[in-house]
């Protein structure tokens, strides 16, 4: 079993933070298709269209007939057959990680492979592999016991992989909905330490007040996503004590491209949905940069709800597409940027939410307590991109098949 | 068993040199590849315009190959190649070098192998080494070479009942050859407590199991007798050689190396055995290799080494004298050179010209290499018999 993770101590102002390194970077194009996958939580290796032999460590052509090779999912266990305990290193990440365990696995899918090894594993053992990111954003393969063990998650190789919530201080910024406090909830469940809740107007009631004012752990803090020194203020104050932020503001108005809409309100949609994205990591992002090898409560993640619309734009919800393909692409600029200082960004991508705002959409719709359990089990498994309910997954299967045709689908 | 090789009739290895080894260097491997070429020009009058032949091994001469080391040393050859399998590469080039000589492609070839080693090399070296070890092993705690030889070593250890105690006695061995070497970076005898208790660098990889990284270069001279003799050099023949590289991909783990397809040709065509050899010269960059070319040269059967590392001393003057400068383990590894030094210490045993001491009437030697571990295991084997002037 592993050691429960203990609340971190209260932090020494005197003593340095340790520096956010990340692992060593540099990856052949296959590793980095692979790591696309393991953001998604997917298991895969590279399979032969010729002879179906499944290879690894990733390739550009079969080792056994030469033929072409693709991505599928295979079976996840595997047999621990050597193990060693690194306790020299060159490299700066692994040298305050030290010591660290490593074995060679037999993989039920075909090939060998080295590890990560979770503290419960033992040499012999059937295990279960899984694919996970490291904290550069690179593929990693990572050895669990085949059974649920006690306090399993709290491993301290395997926390470095994921942003768990347990213990870290979580700031959602959008506190005035449903969603917001949905994911509010599901993160205490999970264990955070602390949620900083935003409030875009303290002075305006709103719904869930009762309950935030009457739950532990929760902090309504000021935060206009459309107002530049609202954010940098906050940053000022929390940014040292922030560990992941889970940006549930979203604007969401009807309206076409050519009529339906007016100017003013795709205006303040890229205002609060792009632009405030924006703010958050312009003021937010250097310090989460600065602290993402800072223990137990280490800075991890930035998680962003968005719509799937993004990828394709949606008829009757033009502007707020566009203002969600807007965000999408500034994650991925932000998910490059802060590979290289450790922090995971990741995409919650829904389809039509269940709320005021979508009244007219037939169902299914996805209930907000469900999306806020995707962004617990985004930040648990350390995963980069995650489609949820059945209208982002329809779609998101659609587009991988063919991109324009599900364009054309969603805007005719 | 493969078609039998042509034998290497007329063909004259000769001429060592060694440049001594440092821990760290600010020089270049040009500058160290220089260096040998300088201790080989003074030991036999040859110019740049002698060399006809030029057959070069590096890890740190990047952006240049051979090509940019020719032409920064000032040789025209009219043939080169150039070898990038590390430990591997003495051997290769021997025998590349020799059908060249014999086939009349070259008269007289340099097989040279420098490397430097400035202070940042190490982890420079290891972290562009190779794409599946940049993909899929270092990024797994980069521990080096260390990590992937610790995890051979766990599964060797445990699959065929071989304790530290007998990679500590190859070890302490080696030492004891090492103190006759003026060259060898370890200049302190080794006792087996000193081993046993060396700190774990990735278990059960101990430091006293390590290589120490340095800078060095290491030559020597393939060429017709006719042109050995002309030129007063002492030489030695090759009776036999062997490669073999990615043999038994299928092991999960590296429990034995590319010599187990070639081992029978290898005696066939030396005409001997391994009772023969007067001294092993094996590519020891973990001992746990060491004991694995025992079992897969011939000496002893698979799973038998642990006994017959009991039965044998290793040392100079004792049975089967092994890596008699000290090997890597106690003279140092200077990148690429760590691949010659063992041709080159063979070939001054059989030529009667040691650094340190003299195994006594040492004839036959038999030299192997081991390299470059792209990814979990060492992908390039190679062994040759060299025998001296009766």
């Amino acid at each position: 079993m592993s050691n429960p993770l203990s609340p971190p101590k209260r932090k020494d102002p005197l003593t340095p933070s340790r520096l956010g390194h990340v692992p060593p970077r540099l990856r052949s194009r296959a590793a980095k298709a692979m790591a696309v996958r393991a953001g998604q939580g997917r298991f895969v290796l590279q399979v032969c269209e010729g002879c179906s032999e499944a290879t690894y460590p990733p390739r550009d052509r079969c080792p056994h007939c030469w033929g072409e090779l693709r991505w599928a999912d295979q079976p996840q266990t595997a047999v621990l057959l050597a193990e060693t305990v690194v306790r020299a290193t060159t490299d700066n990440f692994f040298r305050e990680h030290l010591p660290w365990r490593i074995g060679t696995v037999q993989l039920d899918a075909g090939p060998t492979a080295v590890a990560h090894l979770h503290g419960d594993v033992a040499i012999g053992d059937q295990v279960r592999m899984r694919l996970v990111l490291d904290r550069g954003g690179n593929p990693a393969l990572f050895a669990l016991p085949l059974k649920e063990t006690p306090h399993m998650q709290d491993d301290p190789q395997l926390r470095v992989f994921t942003s768990a919530p347990k213990h870290r201080r979580i700031l959602v910024t959008d506190g005035r909905t449903r969603l917001g406090q949905d994911v509010a909830q599901a993160l205490l469940a999970a264990g955070a330490g602390t949620v900083f809740l935003g409030n875009s107007d303290p002075l305006l009631r709103h719904d869930g007040e009762e309950w935030i004012a009457s739950t532990p752990n929760i902090d309504m803090v000021p935060l206009d996503l459309t107002d530049s020194r609202s954010v940098s203020e906050l940053a000022g104050t929390l940014g040292g004590r922030v560990d992941i932020i889970v940006n549930t503001a979203g604007y969401v108005r009807p309206g076409g491209v050519s009529s339906g809409s007016r100017l003013a309100t795709l205006q303040t949609a890229m205002d609060i949905n792009a632009f405030g994205l924006l703010r958050l990591a312009q003021s937010f992002g250097p310090a989460l940069g600065a602290r993402s090898d800072d223990g137990v409560n280490s800075a991890a993640a930035f998680v962003d709800i968005n719509s799937i619309y993004a990828m394709t734009g949606n008829a009757g919800f033009a502007g707020f597409a566009a203002s969600a393909a807007a965000r999408l692409s500034l994650v991925a600029g932000l998910r490059g940027e802060m590979a290289s200082v450790g922090i995971r960004v990741a995409s919650v991508l829904c389809g039509p939410i269940d709320d005021a705002w979508h009244q007219a959409v037939p169902p299914p719709k996805v209930a907000t307590s469900r999306v806020a359990q995707a962004v617990v089990q985004v930040l648990q498994d350390g995963l980069e991109q995650v489609c949820v309910g059945d209208v982002a997954e329809d779609l998101a299967a659609r587009w991988q098949q063919d991109p324009f045709l599900t364009i054309r689908e969603e805007n005719l | 068993m493969t078609r039998r090789p042509a034998a290497y009739d007329g063909v004259a290895v000769c001429c060592p040199v060694t440049v001594p080894y440092v821990r760290y260097s600010p020089e270049t491997a040009h500058w160290w590849a220089g260096a040998a070429l300088s201790a080989l020009g003074e030991r036999t009058g040859l110019g740049p315009a002698d060399i006809d032949g030029f057959c070069f091994a590096s890890f740190s001469s990047g952006p240049d190959s051979v090509v940019g080391m020719i032409q920064h040393l000032g040789l025209c050859p009219r043939w080169m190649d150039h070898i990038p399998t590390g430990g591997a590469s003495g051997v290769m080039a021997l025998r590349r070098a020799a059908r060249a000589v014999q086939s009349g492609d070259a008269d007289l070839v340099v097989c040279l192998a420098a490397d430097t080693n400035q202070v940042d090399s190490f982890r420079q070296t290891l972290a562009g080494f190779s794409r599946f070890s940049q993909d899929a092993m270092y990024p797994y705690g980069f521990g080096g070479p260390n990590a992937t030889f610790a995890l051979i070593t766990d599964n060797f250890m445990r699959t065929y009942g071989v304790g530290r105690e007998s990679f500590g006695k190859l070890c302490v061995a080696q030492r004891a050859n090492a103190l006759s070497n003026p060259h060898a970076l370890m200049k302190r005898p080794l006792s087996l407590d000193q081993y046993m208790s060396s700190r774990a660098i990735s278990d059960p990889v101990h430091l006293l199991d390590c290589v120490m990284p340095c800078a060095g270069a290491e030559a020597f001279i393939v060429t017709t007798e006719e042109k050995a003799a002309s030129l007063g050099l002492a030489a030695a023949s090759i009776k036999a050689t062997i490669e073999r590289h990615n043999a038994f991909p299928e092991d999960p783990i590296q429990v034995r190396g590319g010599w187990v397809r070639d081992v029978d040709t290898l005696w066939e065509a030396a005409g001997c055995s391994p009772e023969d050899m007067d001294t092993i010269q094996f590519y020891d960059d973990y001992p746990v290799i060491v004991a694995m070319q025992m079992e897969d040269l011939g000496f002893c059967r698979k799973g038998e080494v642990a006994g017959f590392i009991d039965r044998h001393d290793f040392t100079i003057s004792g049975s089967l004298p092994l890596n008699t400068n000290g090997g890597q383990l106690s003279a140092g590894q200077a990148g690429a050179a760590g691949g010659f030094q063992n041709v080159t210490e063979a070939l001054r045993q059989v030529l009667g010209c040691p650094l340190g001491d003299q195994v006594p009437d040492a004839r036959r030697a038999l030299v192997s290499g081991f390299g470059l571990v792209n990814y979990d295991r060492g992908v390039c084997t190679g062994a040759a018999v060299l025998e001296g002037a009766t």
